[in-house]
């Protein structure tokens, strides 16, 4: 093959996507820093999913559609988390998630 | 040779990938934010690079447009001074980093041993055959807007896949063999409707949702 880039480099982009999105909801304190890693990971999920739909001819429409709804989920997902993370604010005044201890049991 | 969509996938690639590094070792949630941008204008460019034109478009609007601006207005009414820093400890940085870097190498390691896709002269037929629809504009088999939309609408798109088999055969008055011209054939496409419509309505429980949770009740400074 002389043209063109391989599937797997897509792959492996969406793979690092997926990684620091993981590592972005382990590591951070702030609540909306948890959600930026959602997002992230949504984001290497969908790159997976239109990489496979351009290189799997079974695939060619599948993969668009699937990716259309995870970008749909993803926008009503931050926007269900954002409005708990505000009532949280308006709670407790901050949106550490270290503060948020109250269901535990 | 110089190849054009190799040096734009690398180029783009790496950007995005860095942003994404940047966006995870940021600690300053504004600027997590915006590398976050930058990485979604990335992943939106890969996109255009891989000839999904529909779905590039879409993530530049829903996801740069929409989801930012409301990611930015959260760090806007949630921000307790214009820099707060809510800093990690470097053990669970360390630790978060080696899990990850373990996850990283999982992940690749099971992409490498992914057989089943085309490679070598298949994987540059499937491209060949693939660009050859995009420049024909076949709406049947191309990957074009209007695809995705029959696609999403019921109409379904691609081969007819189901067939009434044909009527036997039956004799008419005169005893005669004839076959009728029977009953239209039902054709049945592949589409997406039901999970479209299950979108829709999942749309309308996260507004009603997010209306009813972010409601202006100010119960500030602690409790009640």
């Amino acid at each position: 093959m002389s043209e063109g880039v391989a599937l797997y480099p897509y792959l492996v982009l969406g793979a690092l996507l997926f990684t620091c999105g993981v590592i972005c909801m382990a590591t951070k304190r702030n609540a909306i820093g948890v959600l930026i890693g959602v997002e992230l990971v949504l984001n290497g999920s969908n790159i997976n999913f239109v990489a496979f739909s351009q290189y799997n001819p079974d695939f060619q429409v599948e993969g668009m559609i699937f990716a259309l709804f995870v970008i749909v989920m993803a926008a009503g997902e931050a926007a269900v988390a954002l409005a708990i993370v505000l009532n949280f604010y308006n709670n407790h005044s901050t949106v550490d998630v270290d503060s948020a201890e109250e269901l535990k049991g | 040779m110089f190849d054009a969509e190799m040096f734009m996938f690398w180029l783009i690639a790496s950007l995005t990938g860095l942003c994404a590094i940047a966006t995870v070792i940021t600690q300053n949630i504004v600027r997590s934010a915006t590398w976050l941008l930058f990485t979604l204008a990335g992943t939106s460019s890969i996109f255009f690079l891989l000839g999904a034109d529909f779905v590039g478009a879409i993530q530049l609007l829903i996801y740069v447009g929409g989801t930012m601006v409301l990611v930015v207005f959260g760090v806007m009414l949630t921000a307790q001074g214009p820099f707060v820093n809510m800093r990690t400890s470097g053990a669970e940085w360390a630790i978060s980093i080696v899990a990850g870097l373990m996850l990283l190498g999982v992940l690749c390691f099971g992409l490498t041993s992914f057989q089943n896709l085309p490679t070598g002269e298949a994987l540059a037929k499937a491209k060949d055959a693939h660009t050859k629809q995009r420049k024909a504009n076949d709406p049947k088999t191309s990957t074009h807007a209007s695809t995705i939309g029959q696609a999403l609408s019921g109409v379904g798109y691609g081969p007819i896949y189901k067939r009434m088999p044909p009527l036997p055969p039956t004799k008419d008055a005169k005893g005669n063999l004839v076959t009728l011209p029977g009953v239209p054939r039902e054709t049945e496409r592949i589409h997406y409707l039901l999970p479209f419509e299950i979108v829709s309505v999942h749309l309308l429980v996260v507004l009603i949702g997010a209306a009813y949770l972010a409601r202006a009740k100010r119960r500030r400074g602690g409790k009640a």
